[in-house]
């Protein structure tokens, strides 16, 4: 690791000027990007299903849902943390509407407030715990999982009887609100899903944060180096609960986008779903030690996991090659990340 | 033992005789020194010395127990680091406050960005704050071709120089230095000489705390030597040579091999330490 090696021997200190090739790969989304491609035209070639306005918006619906959640679990990421608590977060939510306006007739509006009020509560506990005792995240959002997940049956079996909301669709209200949540409209021929329409606008939205805000240079230097960030004067703690509760908000936005959709909730809803999301941030170029990824990749990660999902679907393969997919995916995503790192950033 | 007081403006910073115990350990007395502005105070001294203490005084992270700090010509007791920022001391620690991963203008600005745009569409200013990184590096001498690279890819030198350049935008008027040529190989710590003397031309007071009397004396106008937390004296660069510095520092008995340990580097790579 000599820096000298290949400084050019200029008569100033110049530094190394990168290859293009790293220049480009210095881009978070690239890999993914290239990687979307690809399984985009596999399946279009493979199928018949696959690139009708039918099956375009199936999978787009899946990238849409993984997506949002993806893309908060993201900025959590770059800002140095986890939330194994996500996938849950969206059942719970869920359940809270289904539960309380069904069972107890709270307003439908008010409700969908009570249950982002929860959620938001729950992921500032996940931050103020995480930075107050300086435990990882992983373990701390590990035990709420595990919370979420127990409450989710327990509370819904015992309140409703069963393990899914029934009657969600007679409550006053319900169709406002699936015109926001769960309704679809005609484009370019597919019968799109709102929750696409969100999903892009969770992407720009996480965009401008992350690169033309101080709350998204604050998210990078928080991750990246947090005694740094520290020493000039970020608001840490600020900024590391504020990520929290964004990926809980997100949680919630998922959980209405499925409730609304289907009109039902399973109480085991989002269970196993919060790897996933880390997955599609990590193919989609975010580090898991923070500091560095992009929203865009994150949206990339989650639309190569929706494409393969209905992909294979279409192609009629046995389902648990996903897995194995996903797998692959995600080892050559860290390999690649782990070059980037080398070529275009720390050198201690 | 030297107080030598400028004849115009009171120096930037001055200490009388201050001293610092935690408990019952004594680990600075008796220590008096200045700097003045366009002056570089050079602390030598071994690990142990009180240097580290010595700069945390300075800076504002711990309160001297005994003894007068004065900063322009003023009695101060800072209760934290702020209170000494606020005053234009600025203090470039070891691990430098960068992100290695963000480019180097997001590292320049951090925490005090510039945005424009008023209520959601307050926005950065990524234009000016480019621009305004790459004048700042030039004026220190530094010419990047790209203020968008990570900071991570800069040499220790480098690096070392956009923190200074940092803290010399912000406002500092005295820049304190904490071992920055420390982690740096010969060649990489002649580049920090080069803009600690720079940031000297530009009127900047500057500490520069170091064990390396060969770092310190072609750079210094003064120099205090620490030694197990007593001042063995504050000396101008007439009043020393670097022999008299080096044996002073060591004490006679280690003198022989640490004149052998400070032959070796002239030869080596300029590599830094890992």
């Amino acid at each position: 690791m000599t820096p000298t090696a290949t400084v050019s021997q200029g008569a100033d200190e110049r530094i190394r000027k990168a290859g293009p090739l790293i220049t480009m790969l210095r881009r978070p989304e690239v890999g993914a990007a290239v990687a979307a491609l690809a399984i985009f035209l596999f399946f279009s070639l493979s199928t018949q299903t696959f690139l009708t306005p039918a099956g375009v918006s199936t999978w787009l619906y899946s990238s849409s849902l993984f997506g949002v959640m993806a893309v908060a679990v993201a900025l959590l990421m770059i800002g140095g943390e986890f939330d194994l608590s996500a996938g849950a977060m969206t059942g719970t939510t869920g359940l809270i509407v289904g539960v309380i306006t069904t069972e107890w007739g709270v307003n439908i509006w008010l409700a969908m407030v009570i249950a982002l009020v929860v959620a938001l509560a729950i992921g500032a506990g996940n931050g103020y715990i995480v930075m107050r005792t300086g435990l990882p995240s992983f373990i701390v959002t590990l035990a709420t999982f595990f919370i979420l997940q127990g409450l989710n049956l327990a509370v819904t079996k015992q309140i409703t009887g069963t393990v899914a909301i029934q009657g969600l669709s007679a409550v006053p209200g319900f169709d406002a609100v699936k015109i926001f949540f769960g309704s679809s409209f005609p484009f370019l021929g597919m019968d799109l899903k709102i929750s696409v329409v969100w999903w892009v606008i969770i992407v720009a939205l996480a965009t401008w944060v992350l690169l033309r805000t101080k709350a998204g240079n604050w998210i990078f230097a928080v991750g990246g180096a947090v005694a740094s960030a520290r020493e000039m004067g970020v608001p840490v703690l600020k900024t590391k609960v504020g990520l929290f509760m964004v990926t809980a908000g997100a949680g919630w936005l998922v959980g209405m986008l499925q409730l609304f959709d289907v009109s039902t909730v399973q109480a085991t809803t989002g269970i196993g779903q919060e790897f996933i999301y880390i997955i599609c941030a990590v193919v989609g170029g975010c580090l898991l030690t923070g500091g560095y990824g992009s929203a865009f990749g994150a949206a990339l990660g989650a639309l190569i996991y929706g494409m393969t999902l209905q992909g294979i679907v279409f192609a009629q393969w046995d389902n648990n090659w996903l897995k194995a997919f996903l797998g692959g995916m995600l080892l050559l995503a860290v390999l690649v990340n782990l070059y980037v790192r080398r070529q275009a950033g720390v050198r201690s | 033992m030297t107080e030598k007081i400028s004849a115009g403006a009171p120096p930037i910073l001055e200490v009388r005789d201050i001293g610092k115990a935690y408990g019952s350990i004594i680990a600075l007395q008796g220590v008096s020194a200045s700097v003045s502005a366009g002056e570089v105070l050079c602390v030598l001294g071994d690990n142990g010395a009180g240097k580290s203490t010595f700069i945390k005084i300075l800076a504002g992270a711990h309160q001297h127990s005994e003894g007068t700090l004065l900063a322009f010509g003023e009695e101060r007791r800072f209760s934290n680091p702020r209170e000494a920022l606020d005053l234009g001391i600025a203090t470039v620690y070891q691990d430098l406050a960068v992100v290695p991963l963000m480019p180097v203008w997001r590292n320049f600005f951090l925490g005090s960005e510039l945005t424009r745009g008023v209520g959601p569409f307050r926005r950065l200013d990524v234009q000016a704050m480019r621009t305004i990184t790459r004048d700042e590096l030039a004026k220190m001498g530094i010419d990047l071709r790209d203020v968008d690279q990570p900071v991570g890819t800069l040499s220790g030198g480098e690096r070392q120089s956009v923190a200074i350049a940092r803290a010399v935008h912000f406002g500092a008027k005295v820049v304190i230095l904490d071992e920055p040529t420390s982690a740096l190989g010969v060649k990489q710590a002649g580049v920090v000489l080069t803009y600690i003397a720079r940031a000297r031309d530009r009127g900047l007071g500057v500490v520069f705390i170091t064990h390396n009397p060969h770092h310190a004396y072609p750079v210094g106008d003064r120099f205090l030597l620490l030694n197990r937390g007593t001042s063995l004296g504050d000396f101008a660069k007439s009043e020393i040579t670097i022999e008299e510095m080096t044996g002073l520092m060591a004490g006679g008995a280690e003198l022989e091999a640490l004149a052998h340990e400070l032959e070796r580097p002239t030869g080596a790579s300029g590599a830094p330490a890992p």
